[in-house]
This record gives structure tokens, C-alpha cells and sequence, in this order.
């Protein structure tokens, strides 16, 4: 599970010193309207972005499209260049995928239960093992080998690639400068968003899928290589560089060798993310589990999604588990060559002994067929839960409701604001809680989704966002106190949040829409409950770090549980919480666009559109756009300690 | 130092042999999970509504059983597939709706797809209103009287106007169009994907509440709803050539194969078994059922077919 550190510092400005600078920033931006807006009212009236100020990109985007695809199989920058890479992503994708066929089944569930034993002991063993059985038992086992090697490949070169620029950050400061507000970016966008530019270059199929995954999982590995370089303990460098070591000696010997738990965290990060845009890819022909889920989402089926979904949990927990016990064990005594290789002799035999004995592939008697049982529960549900429920009404009721009452409202009165009033909120949003740097961001990247001409489905796509925020914050927070609270809770939570954390947001689609009916309203619902645990998660640790000094003495001074929670621990959390609403924003936003399957309409619907059509000109607007809201988004909610790490999503 | 320089050489060196030097069409590569361990394979493109899948799962099931291939299936929407088929990571598209642009783009300038011939199905886009309430309200089928009922029609998502449903963004609908060229007060309301789409139509079902929908036959909810086909003003040629000035019914098309161009040379038993294949539309909704409604996997429905038309398909086979 990719977790979510919490920034340590626990600083917290008390609110007088605070008010005087917020005033400040206020009084100026307020300057800065008093000029701006008669101008702007005056040049161009009405509510909606002026259509003087758009720019039409479909055109010679289309165009642009229309070019590669006519020249796909003669330019040489195709020939020579994408080609290759292409080339080479289907050949290191075949050879894994045919060495994983040829070790056969009880071969890998060997080996991956043996490498589980060497690098994080007997208990991730057996779990290892037996997460690889039940792929096989839920007749799963091709499509996860075909998944697997997917993210073999896509892993091994995220992190070459990630290492790669992170050592170039973490040794030059101008290179440093140069990729941090990128990186930083990049973790903020929706996967969907990078699903369009890599089908425009390489077409529907695995290479696309390969590389986009590469780029949505390399930043992780970057910034973390980076971080682990940069924040090697000074006195043990000067020790080293006074022993007359070259700046190469220093980097092999010193510097990455004391760099290499971050290192590890950076592999997990990369293998996590890697993972969930492996099942995202399969929208763009990635293939394996993935492709099993969506097939199986087109028939409404949702046992058979499910069956699909259930192998990319496990192997999700699995990497998880094992690569976070790797760093843990990092410190302790080496393991011993030797006992690596008895390792690797017994795998080999066991493989050997699996093709002797014909265990290739999953034989065809064993399976569980699971799909049967969860479609008569998720029927019954329709039939019961739907509506005309006495009393409370049925959730299709209360989706309707909610369309009505809160997002027909919300998005109304978002397209109601005059357009430079939106752009003059952000301003004071992100200026209040960051710098005049992260406020300009904001109202350029907001200004830029004016000038792209999807301002008004932009802001339908913000309600939506702004409704699920509201709703994850406050169950989030009143789920975070109470598991900060009590170790019981705490104990029952964290396996659920840990299931629900890697769970392919695919799977949430289709029972939000037997529940809830198609809309607006199914997308928000799926989007509350894909951003919940890390919103809980990162509460309940911000309070738990409370330094317990202050809990003392305000228990000492007799204050009750709840002065103590809103007097003491939620004011020293504050970094935390921030932290929470930025998260919470970030992951709610790649949801609600992928809402864009089940009815959420807005920019999400026109990249799914734009891949659908083949229109990317289309898709590649709204996939700009949706880039542009996530930087707002982040920019307006950017605690001012940055976090380093984040879950895939 | 030395060793090092050598040895990155030797890599690059290795890359060039692996990929092999100089040029690299990527429109020839297929896919890495095909051909594994020597089996001969054919990928073929699954369309996302199930009777796309109908027709895969019986060529799959034929193709495995009867001639001895092993096939791979990939989920592509229908225009993105076009360019699969053409660079070959599909070998074949064997339910195809009418795309004249990609036709002419890839079968007739490229030609690197060819035509596999008539699926055998007649397909028909159009709107629908269950049949329960046609029956209360029979004008309702002709579209003049559409905006009578637009109250009766109304949802939190259209937004005060009547709602037409509207499916996956990847089907062919000029509906956006028809509304506002037939001055309807209407508001097209996408699902987004045909799964819930159908989730949606079935809930409405349930409560004998009435819903206005895209929808197309042969499709196996049919059997399950019926549903009445609205009628829009005749579809004549030509009158849905600008999508921006539609203001007609949508045509009837016979449904297409198509086959990658080489595969068609060179795909040998599986090529002409693929060319050969043929069915009704009755065969075909008997298939999409037992998958849909009955929740039967598509290889298990695909054999208690074939086990019961033997004298169907055994034309099929080279």
C-alpha cells in the first residue's frame, strides 16, 4: 500500500501572526480587481469566457492527427525513431510475458513466493503464494501474466528512467529547478490525461499502453531518488570526501548506498502507480486483467469484474507488502549470498519440476466460478435497495436528490459567476493558503482552460469535483478522528482502506450506477469512496502525531476529550488536514473524469469521446483542460510543506 | 573505465541486433501476447456491446476447438480499432457499423485492411420508447408528438427538458443533431458507456416508468424489454452526409467484417474460416442472451451453440 507520510514538522502559526499577511494579500489582490475588472466587464460583458479571448485548436489538431496516422509507415521519424521504440517496448514485453509461460504456473508462484521469503519473510511468503493461487483459481492466471509482464517491463523502465532524472536533480541544482515544478505536476494529473498523446504517436496497443504507464509512474522514482541524494547526513559526505574520494567514488560509495531507502520507497511508489495505470491502459489496448474488467463492465457484469479485479488487488497488496518489507529490512545484517541461492536452486527445481510434471497452465478443472454469487447479490440490491424504500427512500432517490439539490445548484451558479470573478476567487483561494507564486499558477492554468473554449464543461467537471470534496472531507475527517481516536477502529479500518486504496476504479463504475442510476450523481459517488481512505489515513496520522507533550498538558489542565480534539489536536494537525484537502482534491478529480463513463458528462466524457472516436483533437482539448483544473485544483489546496510521496491513482 | 565504455557498446549493440537495424514500421508490429510458445494465433477485436462479443465468442470457440488456433481478444472501441486492424495488432474486426471515413482511409488508400464480407446481421439505429408505454400513448411513436411527453420524460440530468438516452460516446448517433434539427424539446443525455446504459433502461423497466433511448437491433434487451421504435422522418441517401444537418431516420446496415490485409493473405484456415463465417440474427441473439442475461461466460454459451447448430457453422469451417 503506498502510504502517505505526512509532513513531521509540526509548526503552526498561531492566528494572529497569520491574519496580518492574509489581510495583506487580500488588500492587494483587492488593488489589483479595483484595475482590472472595469476593464475586463467593460471589453467583454456576459458571464461565460469571451469567445474573443478563445483560440480553436481542434483544427490543426485534427489536422496534426490526421497526419500522423496518413504517415505512420513512411516518415522517418516514425521509421526511425517511434518505430524503434515501439519496437522495442512489443520485444521486452514478448520475451518477459514467454518466460513467464514457460516457468508455468507453479514455476512463478514458486519463485515470486521464494524472492517474498528472501526479502520480506515466511508470513509475505505464503501470502505471495497464495495471492498467485487464487489468480489461477479465479481463471485469471493468462491475463495476470500478461499483465505482469506489462508491468515488468513498464516498471523496470520507469525506474531506469525515474533514477535517471532523479540523479541528474539530485546532483545539479539547476537540473533540480528545472524538474521540480514538472514532477510535481505530473503527480497531480489525472491518468486519463495521458492516455491521449501517446495513442495519437503510437496508435492503440501495448507500446502506448507501456509508455504511458512509464510516464505516469516514473515521476515517484524521480523526486524520491532525488530527495534520498539531497538529504544525505552532511558530516558522513565531509567524512568521505576528506578521505580523498573522487565526486564518483562519493556518489557510488556514499551517496546512493545512504539514499537507498528512499530509493526503495521510490520503487514501491513507481511499481503502485505502475499497477493502477496498467488497468486504466487497457482503454488503449493494454490487454491482460485490465482488459478483462472493462470486457466484462460492457455487459454489465459485475461478478465477472470483479473476478478480474480481485487478481490486480493481490497483486497490488503483494508488490506493496514485499517491496515496503524490503526497505524495512534494509537496515538489518545482509542476507547471506548463500541462503539466495538455495533460494534460487529450489525455485529452479520447482520450475523444472512443474514442466516435467505438465504444470504449465492452469489446469482447466480449477476454478471458482465467483462471478454467479455476486451478480444475485448485486441484483437483489438493485431490486430492493433501488427505491420505495419506507421511510429513507431508495438510493436512486436519493441521487436524484442530490443531482437537483446540490449539483444542479452548484454547477448553476458556478456558470452564473461572471468569468473574471472565477479567476479572482482562485487568486485569493491560492494566495490565502500558498504564495503569489502558486496563485498565479492557478489563474493562468484557469484562465488557459478560457482560452482553450471549455470553460463552461470545465465548470460543470469543478462542481462535480467540489460536491465529492465536500462530502469525502466530512465523512473522511469524522472517520479520521474517530481512528485517531480509539486503536480498536484503527485496527478494523486499516485493512479495508488498504483493499479500497489499490481496487482499479473501474470496478467502483458499475455498482455505483446499479445503485445510484446513470449521471452526475454515480460519478461523485464513485469518486467519494476512491478518495475516502487516504483522506482518512492522512487525518488519522496527522492527529496521532499530535506531540503528546501538548496532549498532556491539556489533559493535565483538565480538558475534556473534545476540547482536547478541537483545542489542541486539530489546530496542531492543520499541515495534516491541508495535506488531507489537497489529496482529497487530487483524487477526486481523476474519478470524477473517469465518471465520464457512467454519464458524468463534461470533460470527462469528451476524452473518453475523443478515445473512443478516434477525434483526438477533441479529447486532447479536454484532456488540456483536465490538466489545467488539476493544477488549479492543487495550486488553490497547496499545503505549504510539500508531501513526497502519494498513492497511485 | 574501459570495461564499462565496452560494455555499454555491446549493449547498444544488442538493441540494434534485438530490434533490428535501421527501419521500423510500427503499423507491422503485432501484439507481444500473440504467437506465444508456437501456437498459431489470431487476435481478434471485441467490440464492447455483446453482440460484437456473440460473434467473437463462436469464431473463438471454432477456431480453438475445430481448427486448432489459439485467440487472444482485445477491447477497442470501434474507430480506434480501424487503426488496430490496419497495423495489424487486430487480425480482425467481424462487426463493423459503417465507418465510410476509415473505409475509405484504410481499404481503399492504404489497403491494409480488405473486406471480409457480410456478417449476416441487419443492423437498425433508432429511437425506442418501452412498449408498455407506447401502449398507453400510441402517437408517442411518431416524433411529431414527442413533445407532448417531454414532462412525462423529464430527469434531474435533462435539465427541464424531456431526456434521450444516449449510450457509449463510441456509437455511431447523430442524436444531438436530430434534436435540434427537428426542434425538439429534448436534451440528449449521454450514459457513457452501453453498460449502464442498459442499467439504467432495466431500472426504468422495473418501475413501468416511461424512457425515451438510442437504441439498436439486433440487441438482446429486446428480449427482456421490448421496446417500440419511434418514427423519425425516412432516411433517403444522402441525408445524414453533413452530421451538423441531420434531420433523418438512421439507416439500415447490413453488418461488415473486415480483416487485416495480410492476415488475409497469409492467415491461412483462420482467414477463410473468418471469411466464411456467417449467421442470422436470430443465431446471434440466442448467443448474446445466454452471455447477458443468463450471466453465462461467452466460451460456455459459444458451446452450447455450436453443440445444437452444427449444420450452421460446419459451412463455416475450410
Amino acid at each position: 500500500m503506498a502510504t502517505i507520510t505526512a509532513p513531521a514538522a509540526r509548526k503552526t502559526a498561531p492566528p494572529g501572526i497569520l491574519a496580518r499577511p492574509a489581510a495583506r494579500k487580500l488588500l492587494a489582490l483587492a488593488v489589483l480587481a479595483a484595475i482590472l475588472t472595469p476593464v475586463a466587464v467593460t471589453q467583454w460583458p456576459g458571464t461565460a469566457w469571451p469567445t474573443a479571448l478563445t483560440v480553436d485548436v481542434s483544427a490543426p489538431l485534427g489536422r496534426a492527427s490526421d497526419w500522423i496516422i496518413d504517415n505512420r509507415d513512411s516518415h522517418p521519424l516514425f521509421l526511425y525513431f517511434f518505430g524503434h521504440v515501439s519496437n522495442a517496448v512489443v520485444v521486452a514485453v514478448r520475451a518477459v510475458y514467454l518466460a513467464l509461460l514457460a516457468v508455468g504456473w507453479a514455476g512463478v508462484t514458486a519463485i515470486g513466493a521464494l524472492v517474498a521469503w528472501r526479502v520480506a519473510g515466511v508470513r509475505l511468503a505464503t501470502g505471495t503464494a497464495a495471492a498467485f493461487l487464487a489468480c489461477g483459481l479465479l481463471g485469471m492466471w493468462v491475463p495476470t501474466m500478461q499483465t505482469l509482464a506489462l508491468m515488468v517491463v513498464a516498471v523496470l523502465a520507469s525506474v531506469a528512467v525515474g533514477a535517471l532524472l532523479g540523479l541528474a536533480a539530485g546532483l545539479s541544482d539547476r537540473m533540480d529547478r528545472v524538474l521540480r515544478p514538472v514532477l510535481d505536476t505530473m503527480q497531480v494529473l489525472p491518468a486519463f490525461a495521458y492516455l491521449l498523446p501517446v495513442v495519437l504517436v503510437f496508435g492503440i496497443g501495448v507500446p502506448a499502453a507501456v509508455l504511458a504507464t512509464v510516464v505516469y509512474a516514473a515521476p515517484p522514482m524521480a523526486r524520491l531518488t532525488s530527495l534520498g541524494l539531497r538529504g544525505a547526513d552532511k558530516e558522513v559526505l565531509e567524512a568521505v570526501e576528506s578521505l580523498g574520494t573522487t565526486a564518483r567514488q562519493r556518489l557510488l560509495t556514499a551517496r546512493i548506498p545512504l539514499a537507498r531507502k528512499e530509493l526503495l520507497l521510490g520503487v514501491n511508489q513507481t511499481i503502485m502507480m505502475a499497477l493502477s495505470m496498467a488497468v486504466i491502459a487497457s482503454v488503449i489496448g493494454a490487454g491482460g486483467l485490465g482488459d478483462r474488467v472493462y470486457q466484462a463492465l460492457a455487459s454489465v457484469d459485475v461478478g465477472a469484474a470483479l473476478a478480474a479485479g480481485i487478481p490486480i488487488v493481490l497483486l497490488a497488496v503483494v508488490l506493496d507488502r514485499v517491496t515496503s518489507a524490503a526497505g524495512e529490512r534494509l537496515g538489518e545484517a545482509g542476507t547471506s549470498p548463500v541462503t539466495w541461492l538455495y533460494a534460487l536452486v529450489v525455485a529452479a527445481a520447482v520450475a523444472l519440476a512443474g514442466r516435467l510434471a505438465g504444470f504449465l497452465d492452469w489446469p482447466d478443472g480449477w476454478g471458482l466460478n465467483i462471478a454467479e454469487p455476486v451478480n444475485r447479490a448485486v441484483d437483489w440490491m438493485t431490486a430492493h435497495l433501488y427505491s420505495g424504500v419506507p421511510v429513507v427512500g431508495g438510493t436512486a432517490d436519493w441521487a436524484a436528490h442530490f443531482t437537483s439539490g446540490v449539483l444542479n445548484p452548484l454547477r448553476d451558479g458556478l456558470q452564473w459567476l461572471p468569468w473574471w470573478s472565477v479567476l479572482l476567487i482562485v487568486a485569493a483561494l491560492a494566495w490565502l493558503i500558498g504564495t503569489w507564486r502558486t496563485a498565479l499558477t492557478a489563474v493562468l492554468a484557469m484562465a488557459a482552460i478560457g482560452v482553450l473554449g471549455v470553460w463552461k464543461p470545465s465548470l460543470d467537471t469543478l462542481s462535480q469535483v467540489l460536491a465529492a470534496v465536500a462530502v469525502t472531507l466530512a465523512v473522511g475527517f469524522a472517520t479520521g478522528v474517530a481512528a485517531a481516536r480509539s486503536d480498536r477502529f484503527e485496527r478494523l479500518l486499516r485493512p479495508v482502506l488498504d483493499v479500497f486504496q489499490t481496487m482499479p476504479q473501474f470496478v467502483y463504475l458499475i455498482p455505483v450506477v446499479a445503485l445510484f442510476g446513470v449521471g452526475r450523481a454515480p460519478a461523485v459517488a464513485a469518486a467519494v469512496v476512491y478518495a475516502l481512505p487516504a483522506v482518512v489515513r492522512i487525518t488519522a496520522q496527522g492527529l496521532r502525531q499530535v506531540d503528546p507533550a501538548a496532549m498532556e498538558s491539556a489533559r493535565s489542565l483538565g480538558a475534556t476529550g473534545g476540547q482536547q480534539l478541537r483545542q489542541v489536536q486539530l489546530p496542531l494537525a492543520r499541515p495534516a488536514l491541508l495535506l488531507a484537502v489537497n489529496q482529497g482534491v487530487v483524487l477526486v478529480l481523476a474519478v470524477v473524469i473517469i465518471g465520464g463513463l457512467v454519464g458524468g458528462g463534461a470533460l470527462g466524457y469528451q476524452v473518453v469521446f475523443g478515445l473512443a472516436q478516434g477525434d483526438l483533437a477533441t479529447g486532447l482539448v479536454a484532456g488540456a483542460a483536465i490538466v489545467c483544473l488539476g493544477l488549479m485544483l492543487d495550486r488553490v489546496t497547496q499545503p505549504t510543506e510539500r508531501r513526497t510521496t502519494r498513492k497511485g491513482a | 573505465m574501459r570495461p564499462r565504455t565496452t560494455s555499454v557498446l555491446a549493449g547498444a549493440a544488442a538493441l540494434a541486433l534485438l530490434t533490428g537495424c535501421g527501419a521500423a514500421d510500427m503499423t507491422q508490429q503485432a501484439s507481444p501476447f500473440a504467437n506465444a510458445r508456437g501456437a498459431r494465433t489470431v487476435t481478434l477485436s471485441v467490440q464492447s456491446w455483446v453482440g460484437a462479443q456473440a460473434n467473437v465468442a463462436v469464431a473463438q470457440y471454432l477456431l480453438e476447438h475445430e481448427l486448432g488456433y489459439r485467440v487472444d481478444t482485445v477491447q477497442v472501441d470501434e474507430v480506434p480499432a480501424w487503426d488496430a486492424l490496419s497495423q495489424g495488432r487486430v487480425d480482425a474486426i467481424l462487426e463493423d457499423w459503417g465507418h465510410p471515413e476509415q473505409e475509405q482511409r484504410y481499404v481503399e488508400d492504404k489497403k491494409t485492411i480488405t473486406a471480409g464480407g457480410d456478417l449476416g446481421v441487419t443492423g437498425h439505429i433508432g429511437w425506442f420508447v418501452p412498449t408498455y408505454f407506447a401502449k398507453e400513448h400510441p402517437d408517442v411513436t411518431d416524433w411529431k408528438n414527442l413533445d407532448k411527453y417531454a414532462d412525462l420524460l423529464r430527469t434531474a440530468e435533462s435539465g427541464g427538458k424531456g431526456q434521450l438516452l444516449d449510450g457509449s460516446p463510441s456509437y455511431v448517433t447523430n442524436d444531438r443533431a436530430l434534436v435540434k434539427n427537428l426542434n425538439l424539446d429534448y436534451q440528449v443525455v449521454f450514459a457513457g458507456s452501453e453498460a449502464a446504459q442498459i442499467t439504467q433502461m432495466q431500472q426504468f423497466a422495473k418501475e413501468k416508468k416511461p424512457f425515451l433511448s438510442y437504441w439498436y437491433t439486433p440487441q438482446w434487451l429486446m428480449e427482456k424489454v421490448p421496446m417500440t421504435e419511434v418514427k423519425l422522418p425516412p432516411y433517403e441517401e444522402g441525408c445524414d452526409a453533413d452530421p451538423e444537418k441531420v434531420d433523418c431516420a438512421y439507416p439500415v446496415t447490413p453488418l461488415q467484417k473486415y480483416l487485416n490485409a495480410d492476415f488475409a493473405k497469409d492467415g491461412g484456415q483462420a482467414a477463410e474460416f473468418l471469411r466464411n463465417f456467417t449467421w442470422t440474427t436470430e443465431d446471434q441473439n440466442q448467443v448474446s442472451l445466454m452471455i447477458a442475461e443468463k450471466k453465462m461466460r461467452p466460451q460456455e454459451a459459444a458451446e452450447k451453440w455450436v453443440d445444437s447448430h452444427r449444420s450452421v457453422w460446419k459451412k463455416w469451417l475450410p
